[in-house]
């Protein structure tokens, strides 16, 4: 066994964000997108915002992770990437982690270091913004997971993008309720929140890798 | 293992679900009919929900069914993507089916119930009621997935690996379900298992259950057995062609 391919993966996967010209940018703006078009939605009371502020921030969230995982495998399964990590050195499960960590890493945490400034506009409580904004950043890591699972089992689907949101939406659940308890907490920075959030988030990283694996192998067969 | 080889044989699949299939229809009848009619004609109105509480003969078994019949399936899949016994994927295929149709009838039940003694359609601050409405979107996105898959051993492969990472993920999903809806509870629900349930609804109930289980058990069957037939209609087609 050999971490090379690992790396690869992972450095493979980082270069292409950027070679495509958008990189960070069209995750963080369909994110910034969705988010400004809830007040439109909702009405511009400064108070009835600032109660849904936080969720709705975890909603865009949701989306943005699923918006840019229709490419994610397809890409590699197209220029026969993916038949080379299965022949590879090193586990699959392991490669598939690197993979979605890298991804997460350009289209998910920047997401979340937009947050505070997302949730100022939309009234959230200065204070909580630091705290929202790690919940973001964890919360994100099991959306991408999962978001990934369901693009590796839609890989030879043609057009599989809302494929993907239905499997993958069910998953979101434990992290959506642990996220948004987190803004609910009596303190600032909860503690016992952020750690069930956490766990979801380590749960995920602990099954999901697999998941990917045995679902990208089919894909290459 | 012998067991489980001995049902992967499609012949032998064949001969005995043809031979349960009458008796599993008409004990299915006699229980649901006599369900209904105590339900509807014998028992007495609920203590504290009225005539609203008969509901509950054709909703617990729904309920019971919604989350068996995903357990049945979960299994069904492991034994193929371990075994590839292709039987245990037609089972996995059309318990899918009947899962969600039962999950579904599950919640419209539960929204005709809750309306009179709740006073809402829908009750986001009831676990159960939520964990049922995610569990129907798992179904979906099964049933989904398998349709979008150009072959048949894909469609079986890709159902396999995501109803058994979903049934890894379902007790953490309804763990978080209810420590969420644990959080609301100030709202007036009226909780089923607060007063208990008189005595002369559970004999009923139970048999329902029973004979719902019975049916879900022979619509299965009888999918499967369409499915093995298809199958062996495409492997006939496929032979002519190669023109063997």
């Amino acid at each position: 066994m050999s971490a090379a391919p690992i790396r690869a993966a992972f450095v493979q996967a980082f270069r292409e964000a950027w070679a495509g010209g958008a990189g960070v940018l069209l995750p963080a703006s369909f994110f910034a997108g969705a988010a400004m078009l809830v007040p439109f939605a909702v009405g511009s009371d400064s108070a009835q915002l600032a109660a849904i502020g936080g969720g709705v921030l975890w909603v865009a969230l949701a989306l943005a992770s699923l918006v840019t995982m229709e490419r994610l495998f397809q890409a590699d399964l197209e220029d026969g990437a993916l038949d080379l990590w299965v022949q590879a050195d090193a586990p699959l499960s392991a490669i598939a982690a690197a993979k979605v960590a890298a991804h997460w890493l350009v289209s998910g945490l920047p997401l979340a270091l937009l947050s505070p400034l997302l949730g100022l506009m939309l009234q959230m409580e200065p204070d909580r913004l630091p705290s929202a904004m790690l919940a973001y950043g964890i919360g994100g890591l099991a959306f991408f997971l999962w978001g990934a699972f369901g693009a590796a089992l839609s890989a030879t689907v043609r057009r599989g993008g809302l494929l993907i949101a239905l499997i993958a939406l069910p998953f979101y659940v434990p992290t959506a309720i642990f996220g948004a308890m987190s803004l609910q907490a009596e303190v600032p920075l909860p503690l016992i929140e952020t750690l069930f959030l956490s766990a979801a988030t380590l749960f995920s990283l602990a099954v999901a890798p697999f998941g990917i694996a045995a679902a990208l192998r089919l894909a290459a067969d | 293992m012998a067991i489980l080889s001995a049902f992967a044989n499609p012949h032998r699949f064949m001969a005995l679900s043809k031979a349960l299939l009458p008796w599993l229809g008409v004990s299915a009848a006699v229980l649901i009919a006599y369900s209904i009619w105590q339900g509807l004609y014998v028992l007495p109105p609920e203590t504290y929900q009225g005539d609203s509480a008969r509901i509950m003969i054709v909703h617990v078994p729904a309920a019971w069914l919604s989350m068996s019949a995903y357990m049945g399936m979960a299994l069904a899949s492991l034994v193929w993507f371990v075994w590839r016994h292709e039987i245990a994927d037609v089972a996995a295929k059309s318990i899918a089916a009947f899962g969600a149709g039962y999950t579904a009838i599950c919640l419209a039940t539960g929204a005709i119930w809750g309306k009179p003694t709740w006073g809402t359609w829908f009750q986001w601050d009831d676990a159960r009621m939520v964990s049922v409405l995610v569990l129907f979107f798992v179904y979906v996105g099964y049933i989904a997935l398998r349709a979008a898959m150009d072959t048949r051993q894909k469609a079986a492969r890709a159902g396999a690996i995501l109803a058994m990472v979903g049934a890894i993920n379902v007790p953490i999903i309804k763990f978080s379900v209810d420590i969420w809806a644990s959080l609301h509870q100030d709202a007036s629900v009226i909780r089923l298992d607060g007063p208990a349930m008189s005595a002369d609804y559970l004999v009923p109930l139970l048999l329902g259950a029973l004979g719902h289980t019975l049916l879900f058990t022979a619509l299965v069957l009888v999918a499967m057995r369409a499915e093995v037939r298809l199958r062996r209609a495409d492997a006939l087609l496929m032979r002519r062609m190669v023109g063997a």
